[in-house]
């Protein structure tokens, strides 16, 4: 398979319902262009990773597909609804969890998750608190429902953030920097929770990240944008483009290489 | 996303779901779902979900709720392949409710940790912080070159120049009230034009060095707080101490330099706009310049104006100290940095009119 920027081809052979289709977007701030031209499109049930060097623009990517930042051009939906117009109707399909956490530091971790179902549901107390409890025992973390975002370790605050981005049960989850600043053996408990819960609950997920291991272990297919490039470079199955890409930087990148 | 409904029904002893039991569902049959779940202790408790086209992890949870709740046995039945999974998952993780003591016990440790510390231990942080910059001070002259002279420019530059214009608008507004409510009772016995040497003397001695500081606390205060509160959330002052530069050199005292520098100033602006302020006032209500310039002249002098002064360094000092020990002194977390800009205003406030009080009796005992 021809991995290197199969542009016209941009599902890669991948057949299923189109979940998030990001289309010729570009972003710039002021002069600066950060990446133009991305295309591609994510398919249900696949954990798609956003991967690249540090400045390339990942994270901006993640900011346009969750509405936070409106594409200086082209088009993003998330099941249709355009992201930037139809801001609701795509949040109410999402989970975010942001690289740091971002728990709210004045709540304990099941106030943090109940928090959503207090606000888009009408159950009763109890019954937020039984959900939410659940939800924490779904990211190992049942033990410590009661205790305040300072009082817990980055691998937890991570997990409880994973949490939290599930707790309405979404069709897609994005994930910034799952693995970032934690242990090896806490980042592959962290993969294989990704996995438990896209097994468990069919959803999607989006995942940035630079972690080549994490890339491997749970990526169905990935994008990588490169800085030099200003755009992306690659599409398609991670162990293909480890084997078989043709370009320098992803070559690079997958086999660790210096350029 | 429109949501659809769910309903739940009793038929031949059997509780029966039909619609998508989801999280934004569910809540329409949560309750009558737990009482159906409490009846008939005792007896086999069967839940049909054949037609519900989707459970999700919050329906699973309502289907092991209503299983725990109900003690003796449960059968669930027309559950898919996907949900049974779903439910069979659930039901391994979800532990056994905390017991009370279990509750109690980890509120009281999450209680401790959001309380703030005690009386003692906040006594102590505030000795041992003064005591810790008196020894930076006296430790200055062989650790110079931990100062930037740009930081202390950036830092009078905020606290001075830029608090000019709100001290000029507050001294000249509260010259023009001072004068003119005494004039009103004073005009009663003739004396309206003893209301010139009234509010030179408060002003000079008093309300000049002690309005500066509330509003140094208010502006200047608070904003060290937050500056170095941030700094230590973000751990900049954990580098500076272990790159051996200490916090209170290279942070504190060029602040409280600062503040020092630039208080003069503006207890001046603050005199001068409240006497134009008074004479304002006066002038209206049929006062001549001259005759207001000799009151004030016949009533202070040097000695007045100079006290005021020192007095206004001295708060500048402890208003700046304070705002800097709450920011280095912040906790963790978002809220630190909102206290500790809290802590520094009140702080700031309670300490100046403490002071002022000493000076009082210090002025008084000395007979200046």
């Amino acid at each position: 398979m021809e991995t290197a920027l199969p542009h016209d081809a941009k599902d890669d052979g991948v057949a299923s319902e189109i979940v998030v289709a990001v289309d010729n977007v570009a972003q710039e701030f002021g002069s600066r262009t950060i990446f133009k031209d991305v295309s591609f499109n994510i398919h249900a049930g696949e954990v798609f990773v956003v991967l690249g060097g540090s400045g390339c623009g990942k994270s901006t990517l993640l900011k346009q597909m969750i509405g936070l930042l409106p594409p200086t051009r082209g088009r993003i939906s998330v099941y249709g609804h355009d992201v930037v117009n139809e801001t609701d109707a795509v949040r109410s399909q999402i989970g975010v969890m942001f690289q740091s956490g971002a728990l709210f530091g004045s709540m304990n971790l099941l106030e943090n998750i109940m928090l959503s179902l207090a606000v888009f549901t009408d159950l009763p107390l109890a019954a937020r608190a039984e959900i939410a409890r659940g939800k924490l025992a779904m990211v190992g973390l049942a033990d410590a429902a009661l205790r305040l975002p300072a009082e817990i370790s980055g691998g937890m605050a991570k997990r409880a953030a994973i949490a939290r981005a599930l707790v309405l049960d979404p069709p897609i989850l994005f994930l910034d920097e799952p693995s970032a600043g934690l242990d090896p053996i806490t980042s592959a408990g962290l993969d294989k929770l990704i996995l438990d819960l896209r097994d468990t609950l069919g959803a999607t997920f989006v995942v940035v990240t630079h972690e080549l291991q994490s890339i491997l272990a749970i990526s169905d297919r990935c994008i990588m944008l490169d800085r030099e490039a200003q755009g992306m470079i690659a599409l398609g199955q991670p162990k293909d483009l480890k084997a078989q890409s043709t370009e320098p930087v992803v070559r690079a990148f997958f086999n660790r290489e210096t350029m | 996303m429109s949501v659809a409904a769910v309903d739940m029904r009793v038929e031949d002893g059997r509780v029966i779901f039909s619609g998508p039991l989801e999280v934004k569902s569910i809540a329409a049959v949560w309750q009558q779902a737990m009482v159906a779940a409490k009846r008939g202790p005792g007896q086999a408790l069967n839940i049909d979900i054949s037609e519900c086209p989707h459970v999700d992890t919050a329906g699973a949870t309502l289907l092991l709720a209503m299983e725990r709740l109900h003690e003796s046995e449960v059968n669930l039945t027309g559950a898919d392949a996907k949900a049974s999974a779903l439910i069979e998952q659930m039901r391994h993780i979800i532990p056994a409710e905390m017991t009370e003591k279990q509750v109690v016990a980890a509120q009281r440790e999450a209680d401790k940790a959001q309380a703030g510390p005690d009386l003692m231990s906040m006594l102590e942080t505030r000795i041992a912080f003064f005591g810790e910059t008196v020894v930076a001070l006296i430790a200055l002259p062989a650790k110079m070159r931990f100062l930037r002279g740009s930081d202390f420019a950036h830092i009078a530059d905020n606290a001075g120049l830029k608090a000019a214009p709100l001290v000029l608008m507050l001294g000249f507004l509260i010259g023009m009230i001072l004068a003119f409510q005494s004039a009103i009772p004073m005009r009663q016995f003739g004396a309206d034009l003893y209301v010139a040497n009234l509010v030179a003397i408060s002003l000079f001695r008093e309300l000049g060095p002690l309005l500066v500081s509330v509003i140094l606390a208010g502006r200047t205060g608070s904003a060290f707080a937050a500056e170095l509160g941030t700094m230590k959330v973000n751990e900049e002052v954990a580098a500076l101490t272990t790159m051996g530069i200490d916090p209170e050199t290279m942070l504190v005292l060029p602040r409280i330099a600062a503040a020092v520098a630039v208080m003069p100033g503006l207890v001046i602006l603050m005199d001068v706009s409240g006497l134009i302020g008074m004479g304002v006032v006066l002038m209206i209500l049929g006062f001549p310049p001259n005759a207001i310039i000799a009151q004030i002249l016949s009533t202070t002098g040097p000695a007045d104006f100079l006290l005021g002064l020192s007095k206004g360094l001295v708060f500048a000092a402890a208003v700046a100290m304070i705002g800097c020990r709450a920011g280095l002194t912040a906790g963790n977390g978002p809220r630190a940095v909102g206290e500790a800009a809290t802590s520094a205003v009140v702080g700031g406030i309670v300490a100046t009119v403490l002071l002022d009080g000493l000076f009082a009796v210090l002025t008084y005992r000395l007979g200046l």
